[in-house]
């Protein structure tokens, strides 16, 4: 076998002897189908055409891509030359090892690197060193029905409410019987999914997932009382069936006129705001995140980006299609194409700069605040030994946010009281951080 | 009937499938075997150490093993019981005279045929959703509650999807047992004053022992390892109400991508597996010499 | 059959059969209907859905523009048949000397070649990714059509086992008189009285790969990646989606209905494990 890659890689470089840097490849890209990446996908032959290269397309469900690609990198398969992945993923594939750096990005005059907002950079650097660029920077922020809002004689808040004041908005908008929910907050369980909203509503109580010594506290009274909340204000007035709907399925009632309001990410703005997709995008408003005992960490932090496997063999054609589909030629392109309402936010400073941007979607200026307002380093009340607002950035907490999902999810369905839930997840993370030798 | 020659013959035969197969089964359990003695997570690359029996230790205390277990034989127990008494009502019911016997057999037959991914997202999205879903529809319309089924009976929602799945397996073997019965026997009994529910439990009955044990063994086998139908829809939960042994190794070894653990519970899986099989071989082995 | 049934009867029996066989086919009859409907459409009440919504092919282009359709459906294609022919190979052999030349062991063997199936595939998958890996096999057709030939190998065997005891061994060794060869015997005698029984293992080996949904997921990426794949792109919700799922549904799993279809009765007749004696 390893004759054979020695082989292999010397037949390459006899090829890229003879032709040049100009050999036209066939690069394998691993994306998600959200409708950004869809929008790429349906870009990228203008890519193919003026590079000669060819793209082929693993388009799949998010969950089944985190597998697929984590479970491709961490063994070194090489399967693919670019990935779609996360910030989460990102600082810790980036330590491991596994990804290229992009750290010559710098370098580029045209590409404009620092454009990219710094606090995204950041998120997606490991020791120093910028590992992803992204497509899409997001935070969490509240959805809400400005006509159903006058109807109830709700003003827009203009400072950040707390929660029990959003419960007493939802108490007023929520009308089962004309089909419209008074919230719809994330219930399927992942850490990805309902983590994320429960992550931020915990930080807003005051309530952290590990103590300095990395013992986890998910018996705290801030978490019981942030569940409690949660269940409570589910039950009384969100969809039924809310175990089942994570950030699309909210999304897609959201669009259809059935939640009145609803804490997600900013990226789905664009959607929510375009009247081609969405029945609501003339009614629809923004405000911040509410808060509780603190206003730290109470809209989350995400990125989606685009990576290089270290163990790809087309390093540079990889790069120069990341270069393309982060540029500011390509923001505008979708501007162009698809409506400047359509464009990805929270990247470039130029692109939220861009007129066409503000006019189409001034909404725009609003994220870009809220997610200038994140400090992942800084999440929560209390002092913690990890960075990352819904998450935290160790590759243990995947199998125990997973985990705090079900039983988070198990009370939100009656199964459980919050009281169980809660105790067994703190028994889980106990295990697991003694397991990865954490706790001594 | 066999000489010597030919017994040469039938061994060189045999031998590629058997060879084949063992490989397929030793190299993975072998490997599998040797990483549930080691520390060897895929997200923290390094040395991976022996910890001899710890990996058992961490698997069989989950947390979630005891429900996993318990869900793996409702499961397979509850889709066996639906497909074996809805197979042979629904076989009895086929092998009567009627119009468009054709037709009728393809449709009941037909969900054999769609992908198990397939099915779970069309009941999940298009059945179950209880705003979108048809139950969910008519339950509204009807001015009740719509049931929330991931949510309040998980289980019992994926056992509805699964056994829709096999159940036209089990209606085809049975429907097949129930043709080659001998009709005259029928008869025979019928003009003996036997009237029908004796016919059926005296004759009919005892005719398809072995196509149901066929139907319970295949079956087992495909069921214990269920799990597109689970991810899709459920995710094991919530909590761990429909978690079961295969999806619980899902989870160790590929949403923690701790291969130590999850090959652990691999050979649990295993062993678990073949107590079954022991069982199953006992009860199928007599009923296929008779 | 023999009695006279009164037509009364068989328009209860009709009724009754046909009741509850709409019944089992209804989602896929739904699903069908959805996938010629817009999206809006496809989301109202059903009875709406049904009478009160036009109808549009508009879908199957949008899948087929999102995802190449016939890369994944040729991939299907070969690979399940691809796999079923390899495994009649190596079958046909090892049930002809199980059947005609039982030994002591022969039932044990067969067991134990059906208990390989119990090993849950989420437990090794890590192992045969890292073979896969250093035999450069991931992605590829080949590795792939190996491991759907292996997992399907002793539900073939198996069959195959049942449908050769129930020939007469006095026509082999009719044939063996006339100077047949193993060969002759195993070509010429065997396999033509075998042919309904090997054509309805054939049947159910490509249902079976045709909808294996881990291994083919899980080993490949972009070129060897068959229909089970396309699906996986579909299966969260992006706004409205019911319509679009629908029409990559049915484009997945149409091919094998057709082949159910037209095959049936075949399948019927051959689905006996040695059940009926």
């Amino acid at each position: 076998m390893k004759l054979k890659k020695l082989l292999l890689s010397a037949g390459t470089m006899a090829m890229m002897a003879v032709s040049g840097s100009a050999w036209a490849e066939e690069i394998t890209i691993a994306t998600v189908n959200n409708n950004d990446m869809i929008v790429m996908q349906e870009l990228a032959p203008k890519w193919e055409e003026a590079t000669g290269n060819k793209i082929n397309w693993v388009v799949l469900e998010e969950n089944v891509l985190r597998q697929r690609t984590t479970q491709d990198i961490s063994t070194n398969g090489g399967s693919f030359d670019i990935m779609f992945i996360g910030a989460y993923e990102t600082p810790i594939w980036g330590k491991n090892g596994w990804l290229a750096s992009l750290d010559d990005f710098a370098d580029d005059a045209a590409y404009d690197l620092n454009d990219i907002f710094q606090l995204v950079r950041n998120g997606l650097s490991a020791e120093g060193h910028l590992y992803a660029v992204p497509l899409y920077s997001e935070t969490s922020f509240t959805y809400y029905r400005s006509d159903l809002f006058e109807k109830a004689g709700i003003a827009k808040p203009t400072e950040q409410i707390t929660y029990d004041q959003f419960a007493e908005m939802v108490s007023k908008v929520h009308d089962p019987e004309n089909g419209v929910y008074g919230t719809c907050q994330r219930g399927k369980a992942g850490w990805g999914e309902n983590m994320a909203f429960v992550g931020t509503l915990a930080n807003a109580f005051g309530a952290r997932w590990f103590d300095e010594q990395w013992q986890p506290q998910l018996d705290s009274p801030e978490w019981n009382a942030a569940i409690h909340y949660y269940v409570d204000l589910m039950t009384k007035y969100g969809p039924p069936g809310a175990t089942a709907n994570g950030h699309n399925e909210n999304r897609a009632l959201f669009k259809d006129g059935k939640c009145a309001t609803w804490v997600d990410a900013t990226s789905a703005a664009n959607d929510v705001k375009n009247p081609a997709n969405s029945k609501v995008a003339d009614v629809t408003d923004f405000f911040q995140a509410p808060k509780q005992a603190t206003d730290k960490g109470t809209g989350w932090f995400w990125s989606w980006a685009l990576a290089i496997p270290a163990s790809s063999q087309k390093v540079d054609t990889a790069k120069d299609f990341l270069k393309w589909a982060t540029s500011k030629e390509y923001f505008q392109m979708v501007g162009e194409t698809k409506g400047w309402v359509a464009v990805p936010s929270g990247t470039r400073a130029s692109i939220h700069e861009d007129p066409r941007l503000l006019e189409a979607a001034p909404f725009a200026e609003t994220i870009k605040n809220a997610i200038f307002s994140v400090d992942p380093a800084d999440p929560t009340r209390d002092p913690v030994p990890y960075t990352g607002v819904q998450f935290v950035a160790i590759p243990e907490f995947q199998g125990i946010g997973n985990f705090v999902g079900q039983q988070v999810a198990a009370a939100l369905a009656g199964q459980m009281s919050v009281e169980d839930a809660l105790s067994a997840s703190q028994d889980f993370a106990v295990r697991e951080m003694t397991k990865a030798g954490y706790i001594k | 009937m066999a000489t010597k020659a030919s017994r040469a013959a039938a061994r060189m035969m045999i031998s590629p499938a058997v060879i084949l197969l063992f490989a397929w089964m030793i190299v993975p359990l072998g490997m599998t075997l040797y990483f549930s003695v080691l520390r060897y997570n895929l997200l923290t690359p390094g040395a991976n150490p022996f910890v001899g029996w710890e990996n058992y230790y961490w698997f069989l205390t989950d947390p979630s093993f005891s429900a996993a277990m318990v869900n793996t034989l409702v499961l397979v127990g509850g889709v066996l019981l639906i497909t074996v008494i809805g197979g042979i009502l629904f076989a009895l019911l086929l092998d009567r005279p009627m119009f468009g016997q054709g037709v009728i057999r393809i449709m009941v037959i037909a969900p054999f045929f769609v992908m198990p991914t397939v099915s779970a997202l069309v009941w999940k999205n298009m059945f179950m959703n209880p705003v979108n879903g048809i139950f969910g529809r008519i339950a509204t319309g009807l001015g009740f509650q719509p049931v929330d089924f991931f949510g309040q009976i998980p289980l019992a929602s994926i056992i509805i999807i699964v056994a829709w799945q096999w159940l036209p397996f089990a209606t085809l073997i049975l429907l097949t047992a129930l043709q080659s019965l001998d009709q005259e026997q029928l008869e025979a009994a019928e003009m003996d004053g036997a009237n029908w529910t004796s016919r059926f439990w005296y004759i009919m009955l005892p005719h398809l022992a072995r196509a149901i044990t066929v139907v319970i063994l295949i079956q087992t086998i495909f069921l214990l390892s269920v799990f597109a139908e689970i991810l899709v829809t459920t995710n094991g939960g919530p909590g761990t109400a429909s978690t079961t042994v295969t999806y619980l190794v899902y989870v160790s070894s590929l949403l923690q991508y701790d291969v130590g653990i999850g090959s652990a519970g691999g050979v649990v899986a295993v062993i678990l597996a073949n107590i079954v099989a022991i069982f199953l071989m006992r009860m199928i082995g007599k009923n296929l010499d008779a | 059959m023999a009695r006279a049934v009164s037509n009364k009867t068989k328009t209860i029996n009709t009724v009754i059969a046909g009741t509850l066989g709409v019944l089992m086919f209804f989602p896929i009859l739904w699903i069908i209907i959805l996938s010629f409907k817009t999206e809006e459409d496809a989301v109202r009440a059903p009875l709406e859905v049904l009478f009160q919504s036009g109808w549009t092919t508009d879908n199957f282009s949008t899948v087929q523009a999102r995802s190449d359709y016939f890369r994944h459906f040729s991939n299907s294609v070969i690979i399940s048949l691809g796999s079923t022919l390899l495994g009649l190979v190596v079958a046909i052999p090892a049930a002809w000397s199980m059947a005609f030349v039982p030994a002591r062991r022969t039932k044990d063997v067969l067991m134990w070649m059906l208990s390989t199936k119990m090993m849950p595939p989420v437990g090794v998958l890590v192992p045969i990714y890292l073979i896969f890996r250093d035999t450069g096999l991931l992605d590829s057709r080949v590795g792939l059509t190996v491991v759907l030939m292996l997992i399907n190998l002793p539900i073939i065997i198996w069959m195959l086992y049942t449908y050769f005891r129930e020939i007469p061994g006095e026509i082999l060794e009719a044939a063996r008189m006339d100077g047949a060869g193993l060969k002759e015997e195993i070509l010429y005698v065997l396999t033509p009285m075998a042919v309904p029984g090997i054509a309805s293992t054939i049947l159910l080996n490509i249902i079976l790969a045709w909808n294996e949904a881990f291994w083919t997921l899980n080993l490949t990426a972009a070129n060897a990646a068959p229909l089970t794949a396309f699906i996986a792109s579909y299966s969260s919700p992006e706004g409205l989606f019911y319509a679009k799922l629908s029409a990559a549904s049915i484009m997945a799993i149409a091919p094998i209905l057709i082949m159910g279809w037209f095959s049936q009765k075949q399948l019927v007749r051959g689905l006996t494990f040695g059940a009926v004696k």
